[in-house]
Parts: structure tokens; sequence; C-alpha cells
């Protein structure tokens, strides 16, 4: 087990730049999940720290030992593909051990951490199988235990469960998580899934465009983004975006203040944002769990557009001076399109981004 | 899963064409067979016969005992199991360099190698031999073995290179992590999973100098290094063609071949990578 350090790490494929400077420091027994959508560098990070991309600049640390030039053999990590990538000619045991021969454990032994393992992953009657053999969900625990009997520094997950059903997959993201915390083994984890590195991380790397765009617990990510694709990206239904104005400042106590206006209703007061806006057009980003509804001459006015029920509670479309917003509520709703409701917002629940650049404000 | 019901006249149609094929490619088999066991007075005088009135061994029996079929079959047998050996593992190990790594000029080098595939071979005999003649390599096995090899590299590579293509790379990335170095993740993992690929190439390179002609007869004066089509030729002479004796021989040459068939084809089944990734 080991601490992982990865500093001003770069990955060029010609002039295309795919990592840019990532700093990055993972802590010993830490679980970190990147998280992204396709193409945003997450699986080129995770495979450089395996030593199957060379790196173009920069340097990664395992353990405390530059690993940049050293062969995947000699960094003492293990992968789970999203292929399971199992050799498909050994059975189960073969494949389990195959590392472990590689490295010359005794055959006494290997069979003994094999089946340890085995049992651990409720495998054993497996273990003369072939591959092709094996369900989704079984090949995946062979993976896990392939990956488990090394003891390696570190567990790297490339998309683990991305081949496996809705209801495999939560079975196993929990059994993964679980196994990892038993074993106290540092794990990254790549997943296109925010579910996923939000019930899974004990940190999550929000990556885009080849930049770490947030790094933090799953928590601040979600009440504190950094930016408009941190907000959009984390949370199911996502944040909705509103171009808003600020208007009417007045001092406090604790800062200048400032109402946030749509149109020509008001939403709420906020502390005034410190940089300096060209205009006072901003951003408002709001989670469509943290709107609720109120008498309509209370709150703000807005149209029902439609309805999506969800079981565990009601997304809710609706139009508010011409602009898109979804509601989540937990109660069963029963009202008709073109229906006219009132919303109301907590002044600690708006957040502004700056519509030049994304920053949060 | 869409499945298709067809009606019994569908079925007989598929057997009868499947059948027709079938004849039409074993036909010229069943010919060299059988005018290999017919009698030479029986050859002109039945006429067209699907099967000799009486059958006889003899022509088999002259062709071992009084001609030099034997060493040109030795000779075949050599420079088509060297040439197979040769050009196959240089084959896999430049299909595997195509098929895993990126390098300049990979393209040009794909491109030159198909090219050589264009010439008619005729056009360089005479090149070849004028090559060959200085280096002591004309009227030798050595030198059939070096030009076969040369000149079924390029398609066999190519092949071999499919076959590679074929494997994910997600496995042999798996066993580098699990401690493998490139050579032996390799030799433990991809080679087992391409030995289907392996035993395809060898059969093609094979069969191919095993009844390769024009080289074997033009490289060649003396019949010391003369293979089996070359030793055909012999069969024919200026006034008449012994054809029972030229089929006897032609069913003996069939032999290592289908021998060798029976030997790989067990590694020719695929599927083997199934179970591999994903399911």
């Amino acid at each position: 087990m080991a601490a992982i350090q990865i500093n001003a790490l770069c990955k060029n494929y010609g002039d295309v730049a795919v990592l840019r400077s990532i700093d990055l420091a993972i802590n010993d027994g830490e679980f970190v999940v990147l998280v992204g959508p396709s193409g945003c560098g997450k699986s080129t990070l995770l495979r450089m720290i395996a030593g199957l991309e060379a790196v173009s600049s920069g340097e990664i640390r395992i353990g405390g030992r530059l690993v940049n030039d050293l062969a995947p053999k000699d960094r003492d990590v293990a992968m789970v593909f999203q292929s399971y990538a199992l050799y498909p000619h050994m059975n189960v045991r073969e494949n389990m051990s195959f590392g472990l021969k590689l490295r010359g454990t005794p055959a006494a032994r290997t069979d003994a951490i094999v089946h340890a393992a085995a049992a651990k992953l409720e495998i054993q009657e497996l273990l003369e199988r072939k591959p092709r053999d094996l369900s989704g969900g079984q090949r995946q625990r062979v993976a896990m235990g392939r990956a488990m009997v090394r003891e390696p520094q570190a567990f790297l997950f490339d998309e683990p469960l991305s081949n496996l059903d809705a209801r495999l997959r939560e079975q196993m993201r929990y059994e993964i998580r679980k196994l990892q915390r038993d074993l106290g083994t540092t794990s990254v984890y790549v997943t296109h899934d925010q579910i996923e590195a939000m019930t899974m991380a004990d940190r999550v790397v929000a990556m885009h465009e080849g930049i770490a765009q947030q790094i933090g617990t799953p928590a601040e990510l979600y009440d504190n983004p950094a930016n408009l694709f941190v907000a959009g990206f984390i949370g199911a239904p996502a944040m909705n975006f509103l171009a808003v104005t600020l208007q009417d400042e007045v001092q406090r106590g604790d800062g200048s203040h400032a109402t946030v206006m749509i149109a020509d209703q008001r939403l709420g007061m906020v502390r005034r944002p410190r940089s300096d806006l060209a205009d006072r057009r901003v951003t408002l980003g709001v989670r469509p769990e943290r709107i609720s509804f109120c008498d309509p001459s209370q709150g703000l006015n807005a149209q029902v557009d439609f309805l999506e029920p969800t079981g565990l509670g009601t997304i809710v479309h609706l139009r508010l001076a011409g602009q898109k917003i979804k509601v989540f509520t937990s109660e069963r709703v029963t009202l008709r399109a073109t229906a006219s409701v009132g919303i109301a917002v907590e002044s600690d629940d708006l957040l502004l981004f700056d519509p030049a650049n994304g920053r949060r404000l | 899963m869409f499945i298709q019901r067809h009606g019994k006249g569908y079925w007989i149609l598929h057997y009868a064409l499947l059948a027709a094929f079938v004849i039409f490619a074993l036909f010229p088999l069943f010919w060299l067979l059988k005018v290999s066991i017919t009698p030479n007075d029986l050859l002109y005088g039945e006429g067209v016969r699907l099967w000799p009135s009486r059958t006889v061994l003899d022509h088999f029996h002259s062709v071992i005992s009084h001609t030099q079929f034997p060493l040109f079959f030795r000779n075949s047998v050599l420079v088509s199991s060297a040439t197979a050996a040769c050009a196959t593992l240089l084959a896999t190990a430049a299909g595997y360099g195509f098929s895993r790594f990126q390098f300049r000029g990979k393209y040009l080098i794909a491109a030159l190698m198909l090219i050589t595939q264009m010439f008619p071979l005729v056009m360089i005999v005479a090149p070849i031999f004028r090559l060959l003649k200085p280096l002591g390599l004309t009227n030798s096995l050595t030198g059939l073995v070096v030009v076969y090899t040369a000149f079924n590299v390029p398609f066999a590579s190519l092949l071999m290179q499919s076959f590679f293509d074929a494997i994910p790379t997600d496995l042999e990335e798996a066993a580098m992590l699990d401690g493998a170095g490139r050579f032996t993740a390799y030799r433990r993992i991809i080679l087992p999973l391409t030995l289907p690929g392996i035993a395809a190439t060898l059969g093609f390179v094979f069969t191919a100098a095993w009844s390769e002609l024009l080289f074997a007869l033009m490289l060649n004066s003396s019949s010391a290094a003369s293979t089996f089509p070359v030793g055909l030729l012999a069969f024919v002479s200026k006034f008449s063609v012994d054809f029972g004796q030229m089929m006897a021989a032609g069913v003996l040459a069939l032999l290592p071949v289908c021998l060798f068939f029976v030997f790989i084809q067990r590694y020719l089944v695929q599927g083997l990578t199934a179970g591999a990734v994903k399911g």
C-alpha cells in the first residue's frame, strides 16, 4: 500500500494535449475516483499510472518512488479492466495465480492465497472454469481476485462496472468499495458515471478537457462546485442554470449583498461576488431538489411544462420567465401542464457563476 | 434473436447446391485417384468410365521403385517444411509488430510488402537467378527455401497481423501489470491465443511452397535439388505422357499436405478467444 503523487503531469499525442498539468496527491489507502465525460483524459491518466502510456512531462510517484520510466511489471500495481481482460485459455485458478507464478511464489503458497481470495469473493466453485463459461458478474469478481492476490501497492480500476446491468452494477459498486475498505489498498477508479463517483469515492477528481476541474470529497463537489462543468456534471437530475442579473446592492454587517433578479422576479439575496463583473449578468445554478413549491402569491411564478415521475419522486419541468427549470420533489404531485405554480429557493442554495469563463463567483 | 424458418424445398436446394460444389471441387482429385489405379491397357481401351473394371497398384510401384520420385518427394518435404517454419516465424514477428506498435514508415513498409505481391513472378526469375548464382544458391534446396520464404513472408505477415489484431491489447496489458515483460506476455498469453492463426499461416505457406513449379524449375538444373512438381514433368516426354505414373505420383504428393492439415486442423478451430472480454 502506498501513496501516489502526480505532479504537473502532461500527455500529448503529437500536437494534441490530452492531459494538461495534472496535480494530484492520493493518500495511502484512499479511494479516489476520476470522473468525467468520454475524452476527458481520465483513462489516459490511469493508464499512465499503470505504465501503459508514456509520460510526456511531469512525474508520477508511487510510494515515494519515481515511476515515470518503470515498466508496468515493476510498478507493483494491479488493474481491473473494463473488458476484465481475463486470459481466455486459462481457467479461473490459473488466471488468478498467473501474477504470483511470474513472481516465483511457491506453489503451495500461491494455492493458499488464491483460495483465500476466492473465498472472500465467493467464487471457490468457479476455480476450474474457463472465462467463457462465466457470467459478467463472475468475470468481474475473477478480475478483482486476480488484482487482489498480488497484494499490490495500488488498485487501478478502468470503468470496471460499465459492462454490467444496472442491478449488478449497484451490487458490485458496494462490494468493490467494501473490499477496498477491508484491504485498505490505495485505489484509483475511473468512471464516467457520476453516481459511481459519488457513492464510492473518498475523493473525486472531476476531469474535463484534460484538466482536473475540481478535486474534493463527493459532498464538496456537490455542494460547492468550482465551475459550471462540475456543477452540471455532478448530481442527477442535473443542476438548473439560469441567466440572471444582480441588482440593488446593499451593505450589511458581513459585506456587500445583491438581489438576484430573473426578468422582473426577485429570486433572493446573495453575497455580492468580489470579482468585478463587466455587467451584472451572471449564471445562476440551483439544484432541482433545493427548490420547493409554495403559494403562487408568495414565491416566483412558473408554468408547468411536464412531469417525469421517477418512483422515488417527481421531476417537474417548469418555465420561469421564459427559461427552463427543473424541480425535484419527493412528493407525488398532480399538476397539469400550463398550470401556474409558486416556487421558492433559499438564498444559501443560489450558486453564481461567471458566464464568460464558467468559474464560480 | 430472429429465427428464420424455411420449408423443405429450401433445404433440398441448400444441400443440392452444397453437394454440387463439393463434387465440383473434389472431382479432379477423384479422377487423379481413378487414373492412378487404372491399368495402362484399360486407360484408353475402356473409354470414359467412372471406375475401371480392374484396378492395379502397378503405377505406384513403378513410381516408387523405378523413378527418382522418392528423392523429389524428400526434397519437397524438406523445402516446404523449412519454408513454412521460416516464413511463419518471420511473419509472426512482423505481424505482431504491425499490429501492436506505431512506428515511422509503418504504412510505407506495409505498402511495399503489398507491391511485392503484384509482380508476375516470371518477370523476376532472371534477376533472382543472377542474384543466387554467385551465392551458390542455385541447384540447392536452401536457395529454394530462401526464395519461397521471401515471397511468402509479405502475405503471411498481413495474415498474422489480422490474427493479432483480433486479440484485445487489454490481455497483454493485463499480463504486463501482472508482472510479465512484453516478451513473457507474448509467449504466455498472446502466442497460445494465436495458434489458430499460426496454423493457418503454416498451412498456407506449406501448400504454396509444395506446389511451386516456376522457381523450382528455373533455379535448378540438377535432379538432386528438384522438387516433386518438377519431377511430375518428367512423366511428360516428347512423344507420350505416362498418365498412370504421373497420377500415382500426384496421389503420393497429396499425402503430406493432407497429413499436415489433419495435424493442424484442431488449431484452425476458431473461437478460442471467446470469453476474453465482455460477454
